[in-house]
């Protein structure tokens, strides 16, 4: 789906009076949310940083109609609602603005039910990685290696396959995005908002603070996750996995960028050992191949 | 016309919900409430009501569900009972503080461990904090009634605040008694179209539930403790609207049985305060001059007419189906509260987990609480705990020696 900046919505979706970090990737992220869907989506947000980021009452950072709501039950929240919306007859899309913590651990067993009964909602998990608003906590997110205030020596585990886990329970429409590629995460916004039942997308999210880089560089390291394989852009539709440029032109490692140039941007990284580099480069191509077999039972590759 | 017909408990709680054109529904399973959920779900299904059924994955999930749905502009409906009114805890706070009216009905049941289904009021009773309106019904026409009720005042400007009607598991859920359902017409009268602060709209920005300066956070606690003062009044006036629409008054947030002449006061709520009036009449027969006062509602908290059935009488015997553990129970703290404890007040845990208790049992206990009162004057006993056909003093000791 193309989509053309003169056409978007010109209205500011994050305004004055947000209260997110330099080069918070949220208020990033939710600018695109609000110029793909524009006066249409109602947004249900669990704890987490955009709690915060939204603004201190009596202000509001963010220009759409927005319910709070706790931690784990985002995704409940947003089926009642996107319920009763449908019954009054208004033309809305009701979209669930989780984080990772939020997504993949105390909103996980709320999400797959959503995602089962089928819930007429956009779910968006913004993942940086860890539990950031507390105080940059490991999360089932937080990929191998990296360093949280409650990893000191660095994750020993690997990051929950989300998407996967959510394309699992067989609903139309699942996409990973990128910060770092705004006209690709608002075509599958706007993709997603032209299908009924349960849509995901998961957005990865780079945060300055808690990943422990220069807040100019959020856009540049959202990149070079891209383009070194690390996070891969795809998509579920009707089960059908495809990927999205510029992934799609990564299948052959060789045309990938070095691992080290994503890793040594960031201070979460900096006490890797070579061997931990390598259990990290062991993951992402156990990540592709995974991606490169489905393809193949496709018959796509 | 109204018809008379012989349902349990929480059928009457799944028509009253039907009659009040509830919309949505978000409800797990958990014993004793699953009826109402079955109930309502057949009800749907025979097109008999039109309402959207969410099969939730857990009480937490329904109860945001139900918030979420409110939020949205329809009237919603949940249903729960112990483990499971303690899973949605969180979201019950979340609900009352973000001022959506819902209708809650909560079959009271035993918290474990050890597992038991029966019934207790250690699960309504732990919601008193959190800013719900919360009623009790003595049986199956007044579990109907106070949901029917509890739509038009929690939906009241002066209230919004959510409520939760309470019905004793099993004792109540699942005994049949004859109900009166009313015309859906005449519903429509006494009930409303739905009323909301706030329903969230495409196109409208708001941002409802984030953070605030602490003073603005307190002061929205302030209203919420004005509310609760306004629902006083607003229950009065919808309980005598009820009168008019469906011949039972239920202006009385507390309902006094012989009260007037009595010397001693036994006191409680739920569907045992029914034994608890055979037992007065017997104790009567006696000579005892015994009234009962059943709390029809816990939040608000009937101060003024707790004060005025009890303040000046010998002695107040409270029966609670729940206790504080390491004090006394809830019921007999904060009527001792509202009667300066100027009467004698003698608190009788009992029937906990379930354990049956007999209008011979309520018999036993409070003529020992008399006894105790005529023999040694004023008293004050927090727990007078009464186990089968025993009496057992606990923590805190009392200044009478019991045995």
């Amino acid at each position: 789906m193309a989509v053309n900046i003169k056409k978007l919505p010109k209205k500011p979706y994050v305004i004055p009076g947000h209260a997110a970090c330099p080069g918070c990737p949220e208020s990033m992220g939710f600018k695109y949310l609000g110029m793909a869907l524009g006066d249409k989506a109602v947004v249900v947000i669990p704890a987490g940083c955009s709690s915060v980021i939204q603004g201190l009452w009596p202000r509001q950072g963010f220009g759409l109609p927005i319910l709070n709501i706790v931690f784990a039950a985002a995704a409940s929240t947003a089926s009642g609602l996107a319920r009763a919306l449908k019954r009054r007859g208004v033309d809305a899309q009701v979209v669930v603005w989780a984080g990772d913590g939020g997504t993949a651990d105390i909103g996980f067993q709320a999400l797959s039910a959503a995602a089962e009964r089928g819930e007429d909602i956009i779910y968006i998990c913004v993942d940086n990685e860890a539990y950031m608003n507390t105080g940059i906590q490991r999360s089932g997110l937080t990929p191998y290696g990296a360093w949280t205030t409650t990893t000191h020596t660095g994750k020993k585990q690997f990051k929950k396959p989300m998407p996967q886990i959510v394309a699992a329970h067989r609903v139309p429409y699942v996409a990973t995005a990128s910060v770092g590629y705004p006209w690709d995460f608002i075509a599958k916004l706007k993709k997603a908002a032209s299908i009924r039942g349960f849509k995901y997308i998961h957005l990865h999210a780079p945060c300055p603070v808690g990943w422990r880089f220069d807040p100019s560089l959020t856009a540049k390291i959202a990149q070079l996750a891209v383009e070194t394989g690390a996070w891969i852009l795809y998509e579920y539709e009707n089960g059908k996995l495809r990927l999205n440029p510029p992934s799609n032109r990564l299948i052959d490692p060789k045309k990938r960028k070095p691992i080290e140039e994503y890793l040594k941007l960031q201070g979460r990284f900096r006490h890797l050992k070579p061997e931990d580099i390598e259990m990290i480069k062991k993951e992402i191509e156990t990540n592709w191949e995974d991606i490169i077999r489905a393809l193949k039972i496709q018959g796509d590759l | 016309m109204p018809k008379l017909l012989a349902m349990r408990g929480n059928e009457a709680v799944a028509y009253a919900a039907k009659y009040a054109r509830v919309e949505v529904v978000a409800a797990y399973p958990i014993t004793p409430q699953t009826i109402i959920v079955e109930k309502i779900d057949e009800l749907i299904s025979k097109g008999e009501m039109d309402a959207e059924m969410i099969h939730v994955e857990s009480e937490h999930s329904a109860l945001a569900a139900t918030y979420g749905a409110a939020a949205g502009g329809v009237r919603a409906f949940t249903a729960t009972s112990s483990h499971g009114l303690m899973y949605m805890y969180e979201v019950l706070w979340w609900t009352a503080g973000s001022r959506i009216p819902v209708v809650m009905a909560v079959v009271t049941r035993a918290m474990g461990p050890p597992w038991n289904i029966h019934v207790s009021h250690e699960d309504i009773l732990a919601t008193r904090d959190t800013g719900w309106l919360v009623s009790m019904a003595e049986n199956n026409q007044e579990a109907f009634d106070l949901t029917l009720q509890m739509f038009r005042i929690t939906e009241d400007p002066r209230v919004y605040l959510p409520g939760i009607v309470g019905l004793d598991g099993f004792i109540l859920s699942h005994t049949v008694e004859p109900v009166e359902l009313p015309d859906q017409e005449t519903v429509d009268e006494f009930l409303p179209p739905r009323r909301q602060p706030y329903v969230m709209e495409p196109g409208e920005p708001k941002a409802m539930g984030n953070l605030v300066p602490d003073e603005y956070f307190e002061e929205l606690r302030m209203d919420m403790q004005q509310s609760m003062e306004n629902a006083v009044k607003v229950i009065r006036e919808v309980g005598r609207e009820y009168a008019k629409y469906f011949g039972r008054d239920y202006s009385e947030l507390v309902e006094c049985y012989k009260c007037s002449d009595a010397d001693y006061i036994v006191a409680g709520t739920g569907s045992w305060m029914g034994d608890a009036k055979i037992a007065a009449d017997k104790l009567r027969e006696k000579g005892y001059r015994v009234g009962v006062m059943r709390l029809r509602w816990i939040r608000p908290f009937p101060w003024s007419d707790v004060r005025e059935a009890a303040m000046s009488k010998k002695a107040v015997i409270v029966m609670d189906r729940s206790l504080s553990t390491g004090h006394a129970g809830p019921l007999f703290l904060e009527l001792s509260s509202a009667l300066e404890a100027k009467p004698s007040m003698i608190g009788v845990p009992a029937g906990i987990g379930g354990v049956d208790i007999s209008y011979e049992d309520i018999e036993r206990f409070t003529e020992k609480a008399i006894q105790l009162v005529e023999e040694h004057g004023r008293v004050y006993i927090p727990a007078m705990w009464y186990h089968l056909g025993k009496i057992f003093p606990t923590y805190p000791s009392s200044n009478v020696k019991l045995d």
